[in-house]
């Protein structure tokens, strides 16, 4: 192969080399940087790897001033974060051992199961602080598994938007048809809609629960069909959860909006409805529920909660110690380091 | 055609003496040759006989491409799939088709097409080139024989077996050629084999007489003939045929045969018929491919990935075992998944089916713990660091038009981790251009000029003394100016020089000789006797440059052009060869005219290897006859008469100072003969050249011994091997990053020993362990002698109590095949790795690649090889690192390298900055990777026990494909394109900071294993911290509480945030690019996060609005995520910030001297730590600095005479 040919070929077919060698390449950027020569340079340097550049160095002194500055900066955030975490109150009760008639107790799930006993129940608490408006009502389960992924791939978005369609609910398994008909909302999750109902009783009135606006806005007006009714909803042989009033359409089912959006871990709450009034310290409230849903097959717990919030959401005292634990970590290495610094003198 | 006449006068077979003592082919008959093997016919200047079987042979068209259209798809599938990870990442994307997939199927297809379609498309481009390169070399033209005595021109491609073609001079063979006629009477030509061997020296190949009356194209019009062959064999020095002519046969043999991609020198041109064609032809049967080589990272990037493997299937498992466990026992209980009413995947009363299925889910899930974009990233990564490489305008070389060229891009990391360089010599380290340079005539030196080493080594000393003075005392630093001004002296010579036209192979400079003057010297008859000898003594021809008038001479060795072009500089310009006469024009004789003088030419006794001398006899003018001998100096002061001595003290002192400059020495000497003397003498000598026997160059050799004798000293002459520029310098900058050297030559002992003073490689007072065998026919015997000779070595060394001692080894090629044998091998190398420079002479192509095999596999080190013959190609492909030398004739060397540079000192940049940068850039890269993909894929598998194991991921799937594709690759890849720890003058000025390749700082287990940690806390942070702070309250002031999306998408906010800020820590070179790449990755996130939801809610799903509405406004989203960044960050901040400060690397403490600009304010300190941060080294200049002040600082300390400090010089 003759070599110098292929040399000498090289330079002559660089057009068919990706990367040609400089002589072209200086040609070619003068095509390309015909009007304007600080390009045609900065490409240079840059083809040179000699781009200004910006090259950082930690010298003590930096490395001082910035775990300072992580201290300072987190430390308060934490307090601030602390501080509102403590400004809200969170009333806890735990109904589903409590709502099963002493009797019933040894077998909860056949006392859940049997539709002939009346499922009624109260509870009633105190409120051990003042609570401002809006309060949040929650119910909790525990050890549910909403993010099993049977249970989260069990749904058609489709169907939940557009109604009717026999495509596309697939998806559903095992809760698609019923009677050869298209259940609609299909899936488990609806299928297993939460359905134990609180009544809220304050000095024998009734306290109002807003239940609307509780689902994402976006939900109710883009992923629920404003014109897609329940049909064929819990009318086979198992029947799953709560039960959907077939003239309201799906975009309006706030309950099934909420319970929809699957929570991430086996513990979760999920909003009910809204107290707009204040409930003052020392008020007892009488909550009259129905213990309809079941978690006594797999010992999981139902929790009623009611809540005020912050800007920062609910009771999460966890943030502002974490802030205030790096913070502070922060500032001791800093501390450390230049005392380890001071002690060494390496320069 | 004129210069053809004129040659074809000669018939110089008729001056050779030894060469041509071939016995012509007739008196041994033709071969008998039958049988397998001996089936080629050819029927010459018939080509058509050749179209139809059985003597339709291949085609002259070679192809050296690895695919053709057909075959690339199939062909460069296999070899995708070949690698474990992409048949891994195959069955992924097939099972992503069925429902056991936890992700859509694009998601799992796209970027395994991607990695896959990447790799090929760079296959393509590569063998698209080489396919380009096969066109030019098969359309080269040729002139054949047409038809009726005329010839034209056809492509090479289309030449065929029995063609008749005529080459002219300085053209390649087509193919492989007999040898029919040459524009010499005697039908002989000179051809050159370097892109066969790497020998540089011409060979002479000569037809067969029969065949010689066909010198002219008309000849050739009736000429048939019949050739009966070997079958293609890929033995270059082997032929076995017969010519059948005129209805005689004929023995062919070696000596007529042109190979193809050999070169005809210095004759007009030949003809000759086609052989051999196209991949028959030797050179194409000796071509192997060359073996794919892996860089050490990339091979134990393979075991991590076997770890992480290992790591898949352990926590696939885990959850497989845990999903089982909960399906069987747990989910008979969960009536919301209607368990009764399951597939087989979730029945509770398959539990171990639905165990195994799910260990298929969970393999994928799981899957971006086995970074798939790594492998993208680090072809993208490698083929722009190639880029750099081949852009770097300070590796061009501007004469030849040259750049540096990555040829293959899968190496770059490896050049930052070399441990040792086999180095060729002729045409790497010296340029293979003699220059003469000195002289010493009858006792007295001429030739002012310096050589390079002179004047470099004398450059660097008086800096270093500059350097060093301000610490020492002042009466040493009087003597170091005194030194100082001495070398200046020496400096200002040479640049004088410059100014002059500089001509090629002369460097002479003294007005003393030069212009006529040597007229008016002491001993003019001497000096003109010298120059007399220089201009008759040699077997080269005169070639007159129509342009300038003046004669180039063409020689088989470089000195002895040299040697012509110094004669006629001086005035003695050989002008002409006939058949029996030299002639001479002498320009400042006596009378002031130019004289053309006849010397007849009576005999000649040419050089060879074993005699190493060479001695014409000719008559003068006068009648005189006059032997004139010139050879290595031992030799010819062996042979001198008593009163030819006269000189020899004087000339033996030169003799060693040019030898110690590096530089080629012959001695010259000449003596008188009578008239009786000289005819009794021929006629011994013409009987015993008539002789016919196998005693024959026996008995001419004692003959032509006993004219070489009591010969009468003239003087010596030093000839530059010149070094190729910049070599000294750049052995000493390697040197200094504390790589080892090694020569590897086909040179003699001698000739290495200059080359190894030239370059530094040895110094005074270097030990130099020589081991030679012993003549003896034992084989046992002798290797039982050099073993013991290396174990006296090897104890030497042991015992040896100065620090600053240094051995060099010095072996030939005879020795080296005992020392290579097994059972001494071992001994022979750690020998080797205790010296200083090892320096191998007289070794076969195959020698230089067993010695680079022993290298690399005895001390498991990194080997690089550099060589620019074909006789290096061994060691290119054998070496970790193959680079060849461009710009060069042959490219046989670039083809088979990984690199190619145009000159030796290229490398220097090459591996110091080039190599550096991409070591560390691919290291951190990987380790940066590895991290990345365990800090998310952890994630996974976490949310997995919180999710029952079902296989669910907590992440939308485009989160997952965005994540290698989008949103953490280009900062990776910014990190291994860009990254410079240091600049490149910096690294160029502390070459140790090279060191931190080869002693793997960057990418040993410690080092991964530590990222692989830090990866593991990342998740932990990541996952806990997000999960904890979402748990179960509300996490808006409207009171929603998180739902899966919105976690998962904080989650994966966080992600995004600590993984991009991990690698700008990691950085510490930041253009626009980087910041670019790695807050426009953060910001792309977020762009993609609103761009997404902003779709309709079938495309975007749970994500729908999900920023807009859901995070963005709540302060809990932001401030999860500052905390988890900080908190994921925190520890390697701190690691990094107590390194630096107390245990900090070389390149920290040069970025701090930088960052600080004391570099600038005080140039003291940045000596002083250069000088420190280099190598302590045993060669190169500075190694020879050092010496020489240990040296003078002994002489002062014991004031001492220097005499007896001046070690002596040398041992050879």
């Amino acid at each position: 192969m003759t070599d110098t040919d292929r040399g000498t070929q090289r330079d002559r077919n660089s057009a068919f080399y990706l990367f040609s060698p400089p002589s072209n390449q200086i040609f070619l950027s003068l095509i390309f940087c015909w009007s304007c020569y600080g390009c045609c340079v900065a490409f240079y340097l840059f083809t040179q790897q000699n781009l200004p550049a910006c090259k950082p160095v930690l010298t003590p002194e930096w490395v001082f001033m910035t775990f300072l500055f992580i201290g300072f900066i987190f430390i308060p955030v934490g307090l601030v974060t602390l501080r509102a975490s403590h400004s809200v109150v969170e009333i806890v009760e735990r109904y589903d051992i409590g709502c099963v008639p002493e009797p019933f107790r040894i077998n909860k799930v056949s006392y859940i199961q049997d539709d002939s006993i009346p499922k009624n129940c109260s509870l009633s608490f105190k409120v051990p602080k003042y609570m401002k408006a809006p309060i949040y009502i929650y119910y909790q389960l525990d050890n549910y598994y909403q993010n099993h992924r049977r249970y989260v791939k069990s749904r058609s978005d489709k169907q939940l938007l557009h109604g009717q369609n026999q495509h596309g609910i697939s998806s559903c398994q095992p809760v698609e048809v019923n009677n050869d008909r298209p259940i609609i909302p299909c899936g488990l999750i609806a299928w297993s809609l939460f359905n134990d109902t609180f009544t809220f009783i304050r000095n024998r009135a009734e306290l109002k629960v807003n239940r609307k606006n509780i689902a994402w806005k976006s939900d109710r007006e883009h992923k629920f069909g404003k014109n897609v009714y329940p049909f064929n909803f819990q009318n086979g042989t198992l029947i799953g959860g709560g039960k959907l009033n077939p003239r309201i359409p799906l975009s309006d089912q706030e309950d099934l909006i909420v319970w929809m959006r699957t929570s991430a871990l086996p513990s979760f709450r999920k909003l009910y409805g809204r107290i707009e009034k204040d409930l003052d310290v020392d008020d007892v409230v009488v909550v009259h529920l129905m213990n309809n849903y079941n978690t006594y097959s797999f010992g999981g717990k139902k929790k009623l909660v009611l809540s005020t919030t912050s800007w920062l959401g609910g009771k999460n005292d966890f943030l502002g110690l974490a802030y205030v634990f790096i913070g502070s970590s922060s500032v001791t290495i800093a501390v450390v380091f230049t005392l380890l610094h001071l002690l060494s003198h390496r320069h | 055609m004129t210069r053809g006449r004129i040659r074809a006068r000669l018939r110089l077979s008729h001056l050779y003496t030894f060469a041509c003592t071939r016995p012509e082919a007739t008196e041994e008959g033709p071969h008998s040759i039958e049988g397998p093997g001996y089936s080629r016919i050819v029927h010459c200047n018939q080509p058509l006989m050749h179209k139809k079987k059985p003597f339709k042979y291949r085609s002259n068209y070679i192809s050296t491409t690895k695919y053709n259209l057909f075959t690339f798809l199939p062909k460069a599938l296999y070899e995708q799939f070949h690698r474990v990870a992409n048949l891994y990442f195959l069955s992924a994307a097939i099972v992503s088709v069925t429902p056991l997939s936890p992700f859509s199927a694009v998601s799992m297809i796209a970027p395994l097409v991607f990695v896959v379609g990447l790799s090929m498309a760079k296959e393509a481009l590569e063998d698209w080139r080489r396919f380009m390169q096969d066109i030019k070399v098969n359309s080269r033209k040729v002139k054949f024989h047409k038809e009726e005595g005329v010839f034209d021109y056809k492509s090479w491609k289309k030449l065929q077996v029995g063609d008749v073609v005529k080459v002219e001079k300085d053209q390649f063979f087509p193919a492989d050629l007999l040898l029919l006629s040459s524009s010499y009477e005697d039908g002989i030509c000179y051809v050159e084999t370097m892109n066969l061997d790497g020998e540089t020296n011409l060979k002479v190949k000569r037809a067969l007489e029969v065949t010689l009356p066909l010198d002219e194209d008309a000849s050739f019009k009736n000429f048939t003939g019949k050739i009966k062959c070997e079958d293609p064999n890929p033995s270059l020095y082997t032929f076995i045929g017969n010519f059948e002519y005129d209805h005689e046969i004929y023995a062919l043999d070696p000596s007529q045969i042109l190979l193809r991609d050999s070169k005809l020198r210095n004759t007009a041109f030949v003809y000759g018929v086609v052989i051999f064609t196209g991949h028959d032809s030797k050179v194409m049967q000796n071509a192997t491919k060359s073996p794919s080589k892996r860089s050490r990272i990339e091979r134990k990037m393979d075991y991590i990935i076997y770890v992480l493997f290992s790591l898949l299937l352990v926590i696939s498992l885990v959850s497989s075992i845990g999903f089982a466990v909960k399906t069987k026992f747990d989910m008979p209980d969960w009536w919301y998944l209607q368990p009764q009413n399951t597939d087989d995947y979730y029945d509770p009363r398959k539990p171990v089916l639905s165990g195994v299925t799910h260990l298929i889910t969970a393999l994928m899930l799981y899957g971006y713990l086995i970074p798939i974009s790594l492998y993208v990233s680090i072809e993208v990564v490698k083929v722009l660091q190639a880029t750099f490489i081949n852009q770097d305008i300070q590796m061009y070389d501007e004469e030849t038009g040259n750049p540096a060229q990555a040829r293959t891009s899968n190496l770059n990391e490896e050049l930052g981790q070399v441990d040792t360089i086999l180095s060729d010599k002729t045409g790497t380290l010296t340029c293979n251009q003699m220059d003469f340079l000195k002289c010493s005539i009858a006792g007295t030196a001429y030739g002012m000029s310096s050589s390079e080493v002179e004047l470099a080594a004398a450059q660097q000393m008086a800096s270093d003394l500059e350097d060093q003075d301000v610490e020492r005392s002042t009466d040493f630093r009087q003597k170091g100016k005194q030194q100082e001004i001495e070398l200046e002296t020496v400096v200002i010579s040479e640049d004088e020089m410059v100014h002059k036209s500089p001509i090629k192979g002369f460097s002479f400079e003294d007005s003393r000789v030069m212009e006529g003057n040597w007229l008016n010297e002491p001993n003019a008859d001497v000096i003109m006797l010298f120059f007399r000898i220089l201009a008759i003594c040699h077997t080269a021809v005169p070639e007159l440059n129509e342009e300038t008038g003046s004669y180039t001479y063409e020689s088989e060795s470089p000195d002895e052009a040299a040697f012509l072009v110094a004669a006629r500089e001086f005035g003695f310009e050989f002008c002409k060869r006939t058949q029996s006469s030299v002639f001479v024009r002498e320009r400042y004789s006596a009378s002031g005219q130019t004289i053309e003088r006849e010397f007849k030419l009576l005999n000649m006794l040419e050089f060879t290897s074993k005699r190493k001398r060479m001695t014409v006899i000719v008559r003068d003018e006068d009648g005189q006859i006059l032997v004139l001998c010139k050879g290595a100096d031992s030799i010819i002061f062996d042979r001198l008469s008593k009163n030819g001595r006269l000189y020899e003290e004087d000339t033996t002192r030169h003799l060693n100072e040019y030898g110690e400059a590096g530089l080629r020495t012959l001695a010259l000497a000449y003596k008188r003969l009578g008239e009786s003397e000289y005819s009794a003498w021929n006629n011994e000598f013409q009987e015993a050249k008539t002789t016919i026997g196998p005693d024959r160059d026996l008995m001419l050799e004692n003959i032509a011994e006993m004219m070489e004798r009591d010969l009468i000293l003239v003087g010596a002459t030093a000839v530059e091997d010149k070094l190729q520029k910049g070599v000294p310098q750049c052995i000493d900058k390697l040197a200094q990053a504390g790589l080892k050297i090694w020569v590897l030559t086909g040179d003699k002992v001698e000739t290495a020993i200059n080359i190894g003073y030239a370059c530094s490689l040895l110094r005074q007072g270097m030990k130099q362990i020589c081991i030679t065998e012993i003549s003896s026919d034992a084989k046992e015997v002798v290797k039982e002698n050099i073993l013991l000779q290396m174990t006296n070595a090897s104890q030497m060394i042991k015992l040896e109590r100065d620090p600053h001692a240094a051995f060099a080894l010095i072996i030939d090629g005879k020795t080296l095949a005992y020392a290579l044998e097994d059972d001494v091998k071992q001994q022979f190398l750690v020998l080797a790795v205790q010296c200083a420079s090892v320096i191998c002479c007289r070794v076969s192509p195959k020698q230089k690649a067993l010695v680079t095999r022993l290298v690399k596999e005895g001390t498991g080190k990194t080997t690089l090889a550099i060589g620019d013959g074909a006789n290096d190609v061994g060691m290119i492909k054998e070496a970790d690192i193959g680079v060849g030398i461009s710009g060069v004739e042959g490219m046989q060397a670039v083809m088979a390298s990984d690199f190619s540079i145009a000159q030796f000192r290229f490398l220097e940049r090459l591996l110091v900055v080039h190599g550096h940068w991409c070591y560390k850039r691919i290291a951190q890269m990987v380790c940066y990777f590895f991290y990345k993909n365990i800090a998310f894929g952890l994630t996974l598998f976490y949310f997995e026990a919180f999710a029952g194991f079902s296989g669910q991921s907590i992440y939308d799937d485009w989160y997952m494909l965005l994540f290698n594709v989008l949103l953490t690759s280009l900062p990776v890849i910014s990190l291994g394109v860009f990254e410079q720890d240091v600049s490149s003058e910096v690294c160029l000025q502390f070459p140790a900071v090279y060191q931190q390749g080869p002693k793997n700082l960057f990418f040993d287990w410690y080092k991964i294993l530590g990222w692989m940690g830090n990866g593991l806390y990342s998740s932990l942070i990541i996952f806990f911290l997000n999960i904890i702070i979402f748990y179960d309250q509300a996490f808006r002031e409207e009171g929603q509480t998180a739902s899966m999306p919105a976690l998962g998408t904080t989650m994966f906010t966080c992600i995004i945030w600590a993984l991009n800020c991990q690698i700008a820590f990691t950085m510490s070179h930041f253009t626009w690019i980087q910041h670019l790449f790695i807050w426009g990755s953060i910001a792309t996130w977020y762009l993609f996060l609103f761009v997404y939801g902003r779709l309709s809610p079938s495309i975007s799903g749970n994500a729908y609005q999900i920023l807009v509405e859901a995070l963005a406004p709540a302060p809990i989203y932001w401030l999860a995520t500052l905390l988890v960044t900080i908190a994921c960050n925190l520890p390697y901040l701190a690691h990094i910030s107590y390194q630096r400060c107390f245990h900090p690397l070389d390149h920290h403490i040069i970025q701090e001297i930088k960052y600080y600009k004391k570099d600038v304010e005080d140039q003291r300190m940045w000596t002083r730590e250069r000088s420190r941060a280099r190598e302590r080294t045993m060669i190169g200049f500075s190694a020879r600095v050092d010496a020489k002040i240990r040296q003078l600082k002994g002489k002062l300390q014991r004031k001492q005479p220097s005499s007896e400090i001046h070690s002596p010089a040398r041992s050879s």
